[in-house]
């Protein structure tokens, strides 16, 4: 498609970081088709993969980062790991399978249905019928079922049982019957029985997939994440932008006002002021003074300042945050799901069966080995684990939905299950139970004032000052307002910001903003950082579920003791570092728990990633969203009991499920050893069972007052 | 019974017709991105590509 353009164009694909919507993707087109010399730019919403083709200089690809920038979006190179996970050619193969299994089962009804129908057919037209079908099933057969004879092979291999051992040798053993009976020109052959199973699986397998995919995607960003740019000082006194594996110990980096600081480095100027919500969990930006060693991830919120790396990328702390995740995804990995431990007991009962049908009949039955073959291969049917393979998928498939709808999406696809067992919530506290921002509290101030402050503090990025102008949003910027970073802000007779800033002999906790203003003496504005409104109903409902809760805050430990208190909690810890929270996530998996962590920050990722199940709520840091198995889209944290209570009864319908189908088979299994089964039967008994399973799974989606 | 000999020949084509188009499809990447695929009929008329 785009070998015309080999010459001149230029083409390349970067990763879009933060929150994409049909909106903003919109956005990102339309501006970027705007540049005169854009050929084409198109984001994919599944991959957040843009793809940029221009005429002219490879270096304009710097402009056009740049023009995403003022939109407010960060890119990362397309790396291989993004490349890997975006190119699904396992998802293509699987549709494929499926296009072509719901062909072939659909042409092959079409004659089977004839047969079934026809009870006065005749012998040769039966014949050409069961021939036609042949022709239609064995190539379909054949390259449809490909996955699964991959999986059964290699999982064979490595000497391992595992379902697509059982629909493999289910489906070709009825292919190669019904072949046989097609040349003997036999009653009977089955290959709408074998090609309809294999789309039905195959669309099981292909909703799967798309689930594992998302997750995939997400290590793969976080990945991204820590590859990016910074700007390197020479000794020369010239500046350089590099990538950040570039970066060395003791080389000096220069960070722009409101770039984020991706290396672990100590400030050379005199002060700096950085946001280290994400990384500590406190609610406001910390004034660092030469020396001070300062963290990755932080972002500075303050004037441009020059630091000196500390560590390699490699070394640092993000990369041991990103091998603390891995090792948790590791472990977690073992945990095996309810159908792979159903699998586990069904598979070898089931080909017992078949195999002592086949001797039975031959052996004691007196028939020759062909005939016997005929109802062993009927049992291998009737067991084939159709209804048992869909049993769990629909279950998640319908809950899923029903979540996604009340603006919970699960990111992996064990996610349900795995919640359904929690047993203790442990809760981070900034962005978690409350905003994470700062709102102005109530209080004596008058009208104006308000209104002469706001305007002061539109001009500045401290999350203070940007609550107050959220206080009052119509008010306009000051004149001649400067800002001293850390302190406060200056205009013509106007001053706000610390008390210190101010000349003020006064007590300031932080969560205060002084003005003064001619004309009327200091004032005071406080804020706090209120709980979000639904938290103690989501807390009371968590209770009601029988689940045990607790805080675990990087924040200081006065703070979190004053929100523990307005929700009624006994356990609370402060001022915990990140490798404390996954230590105590770890010491409670140690002990029996199945903790819940829900968190928003990069300091609570580890503890995400290490708990037996975690969430995150709208508007957490992208690394969090990585490591969390749930994450919230919409505001505030109801949704998480409800989505405890959908996952509860999920389970319970998943194994209802796997009942109902072993209870089939339990009747279905005697007929077909008997050798009573005909394909009719089967295709009847498989149909129904399938039915039934999907129907009762389809009970987990219905609102509560439905039940 | 002439009539099938005529029949099942077009219905199979005409299936084998919907199959290479879903193998069409898939190959030139229009399963790609489903979600994009899903958001795209809401969006603006984009102004008119100037030609390469």
């Amino acid at each position: 498609m785009f070998k015309k353009f080999s010459h001149g164009p230029i083409e390349r694909n970067v990763l879009l970081l933060g929150v994409l919507t049909l909106i903003t993707v919109s956005l990102i087109e339309q501006a970027l088709a705007a540049e005169p010399d854009i050929l084409a730019a198109r984001v994919s919403l599944t991959t957040r993969r843009l793809t940029l083709r221009w005429r002219g200089p490879a270096a304009r690809g710097n402009e056009l980062v740049a023009v995403l920038a003022r939109l407010g979006f960060r890119v990362a190179p397309w790396s291989p790991a993004c490349l890997r996970a975006a190119d699904d050619a396992e998802g293509r193969a699987l549709l494929r399978a499926l296009g072509i299994a719901a062909f072939g089962s659909m042409n092959v009804m079409l004659v089977s249905v004839a047969v079934w129908a026809g009870g006065d057919m005749g012998d040769a037209t039966r014949t050409l019928m069961h021939g036609l079908a042949m022709l239609i099933a064995l190539p379909v057969v054949l390259a449809a079922g490909l996955p699964f004879y991959r999986s059964a092979w290699a999982a064979l291999r490595a000497g391992r049982l595992n379902m697509d051992m059982a629909v493999s040798l289910g489906v070709l053993a009825t292919t190669a019957m019904s072949v046989s009976e097609t040349l003997r020109g036999g009653a009977f052959t089955w290959f709408d029985g074998a090609t309809t199973l294999l789309a039905l699986l195959l669309a099981g397998r292909v909703l799967n997939h798309g689930g594992r995919r998302r997750a995939r995607q997400a290590s793969a960003q976080l990945l991204a994440l820590q590859q990016g740019s910074a700007t390197r000082l020479n000794p020369d006194g010239s500046s350089q932008t590099l990538p950040l594996e570039a970066f060395l110990p003791g080389q000096r980096i220069l960070v722009a006002a409101g770039e984020a600081l991706h290396l672990d480095a100590v400030l050379e100027d005199a002060t700096a002021l950085l946001d280290t919500a994400t990384i500590t969990g406190e609610s406001l930006p910390r004034p660092y003074t030469q020396g001070d060693t300062l963290p990755a991830g932080a972002t500075n919120m303050g004037a441009p300042f020059v630091a000196q790396v500390s560590a390699t990328l490699a070394e640092g702390s993000l990369a041991a945050m990103a091998r603390l995740l891995e090792q948790a995804e590791q472990s977690r990995s073992r945990i095996t799901t309810l159908a792979d431990r159903a699998a586990a007991i069904y598979i070898p009962a089931a080909h017992a069966i078949a195999v002592a049908t086949f001797l039975g009949w031959w052996l004691l039955g007196g028939e020759t080995w062909q005939a016997a073959l005929v109802p062993a291969v009927a049992a291998l049917i009737i067991t084939c684990p159709c209804g048992l393979a869909i049993a769990v998928p629909a279950v998640q498939v319908v809950a899923a939905g029903a979540l996604f709808r009340q603006g919970v999406l699960l990111a992996r696809p064990d996610a349900l299950e795995r919640l359904a067992s929690a047993d203790h919530v442990v809760l981070d506290k900034t962005g978690t139970l409350t905003q994470g921002r700062p709102t102005l509290l109530p209080g004596p101030h008058p009208e104006a004032a308000l209104r002469q402050a706001a305007g002061l503090a539109a001009a500045s990025r401290h999350p203070l000052a940007r609550a107050l102008h959220r206080a009052c949003p119509d008010a306009t910027l000051a004149d001649g307002v400067r800002e001293f970073p850390g302190q406060g802000l200056q205009a013509p007779g106007m001053r706000l910001g610390s008390a210190q800033f101010l000349g003020l002999d006064q007590q300031d906790d932080g969560m205060a903003l002084w003005f003064t203003a001619p004309g009327h003496p200091p004032l005071c504005f406080r804020f706090t950082d209120a709980l979000r409104a639904d938290a103690p109903a989501a807390i009371a409902a968590l209770q009601a579920q029988g689940l045990s809760l607790e805080i675990l805050s990087g924040d200081a430990p006065p703070a979190v003791a004053a929100v523990a208190a307005t929700l009624g909690l006994e356990h609370f810890t402060g001022g915990v570092t990140p490798q404390g929270k996954a230590a105590r996530l770890q010491a409670l998996a140690a002990t029996g728990h199945h903790p819940l962590m829900i968190g928003d920050g990069s300091n609570d990722a580890a503890a995400l990633a290490m708990a037996h199940v975690s969430a995150c709520p709208a508007g957490s840091t992208e690394l969090a969203q990585s490591a969390a198995d749930i994450l919230l889209t919409a505001e505030g944290l109801a949704p998480i009991p409800a989505a405890i209570a959908t996952a509860r009864r999920a389970q319970r319908i998943a194994r209802q499920n796997i009942a109902l189908s072993l209870a089939y088979n339990a009747l279905a299994v005697p007929l077909a050893v008997a050798g009573l089964v005909t394909p009719l039967l089967a295709a009847a008994v498989m149909a129904s069972s399938s039915l039934i399973v999907i129907l009762n799974a389809l009970r987990a989606g219905r609102p509560a007052w439905t039940r | 019974m002439d009539a099938l000999i005529l029949l099942i020949p077009i219905a199979l084509f005409l299936g084998l017709l919907g199959l290479a188009g879903f193998l069409w499809a898939l190959r030139a990447g229009q399963y790609d991105d489903l979600d994009g695929a899903a958001a795209r009929i809401l969006f603006d008329d984009t102004p008119p590509r100037k030609a390469p």
